[in-house]
This record gives structure tokens, sequence and C-alpha cells, in this order.
């Protein structure tokens, strides 16, 4: 049964949308955060792949949206609404935000990782989409995947055995 | 060597400066490499630097895709040119400098999370890639400051993408150092790291400059 499932693959920086009985997925979260937005009803859901936590961050003019949590997740929400989501029934599912490497040093970027969940919730909230389950923080990477059939978020890594949110 | 149309923040790198960042590399890795050898007592050899502009999935596909488990060795290097180092080996590389490593001291290895494993990697990590540091610090007669080094085994994706953090706030694209040492030996390729240096934005340029004036 899973072998004939389409599997849509996010990369880095990237997004993308899925309608049932479609897959979404994304590999290799460390820092970064993995938020998934999805219409529970219409088994339709995205997933955002965000590297930064604020797009003011932008150090150049042309801005890749999903890069950052801000725009990326709006983004987001707008493309799920325009494929047939309802705005008012998104819910989230979040998963990454790990400090992969432990160190003393001044700069900021070292805890990427908390301040990315941070903003992710701060828009999430400010979105008014709830956040229905998470897995965030530590220091191990996250390859996660999302089934909008059954709104299951599943988590592998490398230490611990696979589970579901 | 092409540059990808989709480059953008590095659409001015020439072949030249492709050529001299190669050289750079190549330089780096040399240094790397004689340390390995006189750590390990091994004849170890290099492979050509490849060098190139890529898209950040395309960084974290390097090592064999974003998912598979690997031992990532980390440094910062601050200063005149500044950047994020990587050293990343297989669990079974990472094993076997350790368990040689530590049989050299006469102690027994147990398993990579060994405090003893951590402390010897850390240290293998600290002689390669200080040396291959220090190199282009001579060469280029700039400033570089690396930090203590760091270990994690993980997904590479997950320890690469920390590299790009502080890039990402000004690219899309990120220039990649990569080469590999290894030792072969009856066919067998007994010691393999692949070294990955992913320089900070305005580093290209000093680098450049450093790199131009002194062939003058």
């Amino acid at each position: 049964m899973s072998e004939m499932m389409e599997i849509v693959k996010v990369g880095i920086a990237d997004m993308n949308i899925v309608k049932s009985p479609q897959i979404i997925r994304t590999s290799g979260l460390g820092s970064c955060v993995g938020i998934v937005l999805y219409d529970e009803g219409r088994k339709i859901a995205g997933l955002v792949h965000i590297m930064l936590p604020n797009s003011s961050l932008a150090k150049s003019g042309q801005l890749n949206p999903a890069k950052f949590a801000d725009t990326g997740i709006r983004h987001l929400a707008i493309v799920l609404s325009q494929n047939g989501a309802r705005r008012s029934c998104l819910q989230a599912k979040i998963a990454g935000g790990a400090q992969m490497f432990k160190f003393t040093s001044g700069n900021d970027l070292i805890r990427i990782g908390n301040r990315n969940i941070e903003a992710v919730k701060m828009v999430l909230s400010s979105l008014e989409i709830s956040i229905v389950a998470e897995d965030t923080g530590g220091s191990s990477g996250r390859t996660i995947e999302f089934n909008p059939e059954n709104s299951l978020l599943m988590i592998r890594t490398v230490s611990q055995n696979v589970k579901y949110i | 060597m092409v540059i990808d149309s989709s480059c953008k923040s590095f659409s001015c790198l020439s072949n030249e400066r492709l050529d001299l960042i190669k050289e750079v590399g190549n330089i780096g890795a040399g240094h790397a490499a004689t340390a390995l050898s006189t750590m390990f007592n091994k004849r170890i050899e290099m492979k050509v630097p490849f060098v190139n502009v890529l898209t950040f999935q395309e960084a974290l596909e390097i090592t064999g895709g974003p998912e598979n488990t690997v031992v990532g060795l980390y440094l910062r290097v601050d200063g005149e040119i500044s950047g994020n180092l990587f050293c990343l080996l297989t669990v079974e590389q990472a094993e076997k400098m350790a368990s040689e490593m530590l049989e050299k001291q006469g102690a027994d290895y147990t398993s990579l999370r060994d405090r003893m494993s951590v402390s010897v990697l850390k240290e293998v990590a600290n002689i390669i890639l200080g040396a291959f540091i220090s190199a282009i610090s001579d060469l280029t007669k700039l400033p570089m400051y690396p930090t203590v080094p760091s270990i994690n085994v993980d997904m590479a994706g997950a320890l690469i993408s920390f590299g790009l953090i502080e890039l990402s706030q000004a690219s899309d694209v990120v220039l990649v150092i990569n080469t590999s040492l290894f030792e072969a030996e009856y066919n067998q390729t007994v010691i393999d790291c692949n070294l990955l240096f992913i320089l900070d934005n305005p580093s290209y340029e000093k680098l450049f400059h450093a790199i131009e004036v002194s062939d003058k």
C-alpha cells in the first residue's frame, strides 16, 4: 500500500502542498523547522522548511519567502487557501529547531534552532492557527513526513525509533 | 567549471576566480593531508578539490543525501575570513580513527559516543582542520581564528544546514570547497574524510583580493 503512495519532497528553504493520497516529506531538519499546515476535512496539507526566524534578517534584495518563518508560513497559508483548503480550518504540526552543535560563542545564530521555534509559534498564533502537535528542540536531526489522509506526522531521528504525532 | 544560471550572489565569479578558490582549497587540503599522515603515520592522498556554486539543497546532497548518517566534526572560523568548516566521516571511518588513536594510547575503544572517543576525534579535527585553516591564513596573510571543534553523529542534512545559516541571510546559493583525504591500501580505503568549507558572504571578496594582490 505505502509503495503506491506518491511522496512529494520539499527541500531546504522550500515549500509545497499535497492532497490525499499524496504524502509530503522533508529530510534532514537540523536547526531548521518544518511546519505542516493542513485542513483535516479536505485532506489537503502543505509543508514549508524554513531556515531563519524573520525576513528582516535578509541582507539581499531578492527574497525567497520559504526561507523565513514569517513569510514562509503566511505564504503557505495563502497557497493552501487558493487550492481548496478552508483558511479557518487550518491547523499546524511542527518539528525541528534542534541545536546541532554545542559550544560557547557570542554568535546569536548558534541558538538559531530556539529562535526559529519561537518565531514559528508567534507567526502561527498571529494567524490564529493552532498547533496540534510538535516535536521541537533537542540536538537531533529529523526527517518528517505528513499524510493528509490521517493527519499524522511521522518523525524519524537517527537515535530513536520512528514516531507519529 | 559552469556557474549555474540561477546563481545570484556569486554571479561575479569568473572561471579564473573559481580556479583561485580551487587552489586555496588545494593548499588547505594538502596541509590537512600532511597533518593526518603524521598523526596516523600513513600515506594520505587527496582528491582535487571540488569547487562550485550550489543551491542549499545541492549542498546537503554532497555526502550521500540529507538523511545519510555521518559523523560531523565542525568548527567555526572567525576573523578577516570567516566561515564554517566541516570534516565529515562515515560512522565506520570515525570508529576506525577513534579505535586506532586510542590503541596507540593503550586505551580500549568502546563506542563513538564514549567520552574518550569524542575527545580523540575532536583532537583529530583540531589537527586536520587547524592545518587547513592555517595554510589558508598563511597564504592570504589574513588572520583566521578557529573555535574549539564540536562533534555530532547525525543526518548529513541536519549538520550541514547548520553551516549554511549565517550565509543564508544574504544568499540562496553557496560556494562549496569540498575535498577528500584518503588512504588507499590494498585497494581498500582505510581513512577517508570529507572536508567542507563554507565561507560567509563578505569573505569571498577579501579572499580574492588577498590572493590577487599576492599574485602580482
